[in-house]
Formats: C-alpha cells, structure tokens, sequence
C-alpha cells in the first residue's frame, strides 16, 4: 500500500469515529458501563506502545541490563506523577536518556 | 442570545491554555516523520487527513517497526475510538444541524475541544452553542499544522543519532501521568504492557497492541466491576 493511500484510510478510519456516533447514536446505546469501561481505552493501549519501545531492542529481543531507555523511563514517570505536567515528562526523560548515552 | 462569533471566540479563548503542550507534540510528530522516511509532503497530508496526535504518532511507530498497513489502519482506528465516546455525548446537542455542520463537527471533535465544549454545553442551552467546539478545534487545528510544518523543517536538520524516537513512548508517558495514581490505572498499564512486550514477537502481523489494549480493557472490565460489588 502506497503511503497516501495509507495515510487516506487512517484518515478515513479516524474521520468515521468521530461522525458514526454524531450521525448515528441512539441514547439508549451507552449506559453508564459502557461508558466507564470505554474511559480505560487510552490506559490499555499506550502501554502497548510505551513498553514494547522501551525494553525491546532494534531485534525486538528484550534488552534489560545496559538499557538506558529503563532508567530514563522510569526518571521521566516520576517527574510526570508529581508534576502532572506533559512537557516536563517528555523532556525530562529526553535529557536523562542524553546524560545516560553522551556524559555516562 | 449571543452572536455566533462570541461563542466561537470564547471557544478559541477557553481551548487556549491547553494548546501549550500541542506545540511539542506536534513538533515531535513532524520531527520523526521526516526521520522515518516519510516525505514532507505527506507528513503534512497525515496532520491534515488524520488530525489526531496520539494516533499519528502510533502510524509511525507501528509502520518504522514494520507493521502491515492493515494492523496500522485499526491501531489507528483502536485509539481513535475514545471519539465514539466523546461523539455519544455530543450528540445530543447537535442533535438539530444539518449534515454539513455534523461532518464540520466531527472533523474538529478533538480532545481538548471535546472537553472544554462539553463544560461549555452544560451551562449554556442557546442554539448556535456548537460555535464553541468549532472555536475549539480551529484553534488547535491551526497549532497542529502549524508546528508539524516546524517539525518539518527541524526534522531535515535534526541528527538521527540523537535517539529522538524515545521521544515516541515519552510522549504516551505524558499522556497517562495521572494514571498512575490510580489502582485499576496502574494493573491495566501494567497488564497491557506486559502483554505487547511478551507478545511482540509471537503475536502475528504486529497486532500486539490490539491485543494488548483488549486484554487491559478486560481487565478494567472485571476490576471495575469488581470493586463496585464491594462497595
């Protein structure tokens, strides 16, 4: 599949979950279970991408020791928990993985 | 009543503080892109056609991994469809408008637009109150393209060996920080991220973040459950 086909159906896909319930829904289909079940879905699929890119190596072997990606990770999460604040996450564990990789 | 274009201001004006960390996001996003190998032009086009953050940033990882379209189209579509939710709601207020405002609508139906205008719509009951989410997604709309244009540019200059693709799975980290001080958060963070690690090279045609994501959902099924039957 050529990249702007690629890029049109993800398009067409991410375009249909936003319309289908607008033009579609009918009250009755979302009680409050459906609801809060649906309200883990961004907690049960970032991880899927978070871990895999961090313990794993370019082989896709799961890397544990000599992986600065662990320690940066785990720098960057607790940054995140006690400031809450999405900018000092990203950049906290971008400068410790640098410090980890260059000065160690 | 007010005019449409008060409600459309207050709209742009209500969004606005949160659009600080688009910038980054969307910086990164135009950054990696050029890393990978897509063209400038088509990493335009992806902000444009898509215009969704998390989910454009998960197109490039799954497709720099290798990843078959079809697992990329509904990964895409997996984390896109918290907007099933957020058009539920909305939904009812928009409700009267003809088709051409719903597509509007729906094409601007973003996180942040959602929640401020959800706010917004419980107050106030005018009929034009659907300027506000417009106001809203226009707004971020314009950060959007605006910094994966500057990724673009940045990203032509940027060193690959800097290791900018763990900006990737910081960037999900951002976004569930207040995750994690939550239980059931936690076992579902930790059950999904279990699952695509373990399974990343025995689950077939990349769809280990599928499964991953349904197994985590299943487990917020049970605990939620669960721990209403204590209360």
């Amino acid at each position: 599949m050529s990249d702007w086909s690629l890029i049109l159906y993800c398009g067409f896909v991410t375009f249909l979950t936003r319309f289908s319930m607008i033009a579609l829904l009918k009250k009755e289909m979302f009680n409050d279970r459906v609801r809060e079940v649906l309200s883990y879905v961004p907690t049960a699929i970032f991880p899927a991408i978070i871990f895999p890119a961090i313990f794993l190596d370019n082989t896709g072997s799961i890397q544990i020791e000599d992986n600065p990606k662990i320690l940066a990770a785990f720098i960057a999460t607790c940054i995140g928990v006690f400031t809450r604040n999405i900018i000092a996450t990203i950049f906290s564990g971008l400068a410790s993985y640098w410090f980890l990789i260059f000065v160690v | 009543m007010k005019t449409n274009f008060q409600v459309f201001s207050k709209g742009i004006i209500d969004v606005s503080p949160f659009m600080i960390p688009v910038v980054p996001f969307g910086l990164i996003f135009g950054i990696l892109s050029i890393d990978i190998g897509f063209s400038p032009l088509a990493t335009m086009g992806m902000s444009l056609i898509i215009f969704g953050g998390a989910s454009q940033i998960i197109l490039l990882q799954l497709f720099s991994g290798g990843a078959s379209s079809f697992i990329i189209i509904s990964s895409v579509g997996a984390v896109n469809s918290r907007h099933l939710l957020y058009g539920a709601v909305v939904s009812e207020h928009v409700s009267d408008l003809k088709l051409i405002w719903k597509i509007v609508i729906s094409y601007f139906l973003i996180d942040q637009a959602f929640a401020l205008s959800n706010e917004y719509f419980k107050k106030n009951k005018d009929r034009n109150k659907y300027f506000h989410l417009i106001g809203g997604g226009v707004t971020c709309w314009i950060i959007w393209q605006s910094s994966t244009f500057l990724g673009i540019i940045l990203g032509e200059a940027i060193p690959e060996k800097l290791g900018l693709s763990f900006a990737v799975p910081l960037t999900f980290l951002a976004l569930l920080v207040n995750d994690f001080r939550k239980f059931i958060n936690i076992v579902v963070i930790i059950t999904s991220g279990f699952v695509s690690t373990l399974g990343y090279n025995y689950i077939p045609y990349k769809a280990y973040v599928i499964v991953a994501a349904l197994t985590g959902l299943i487990v917020a099924f049970i605990l939620t459950k669960k721990l209403k039957n204590y209360e």
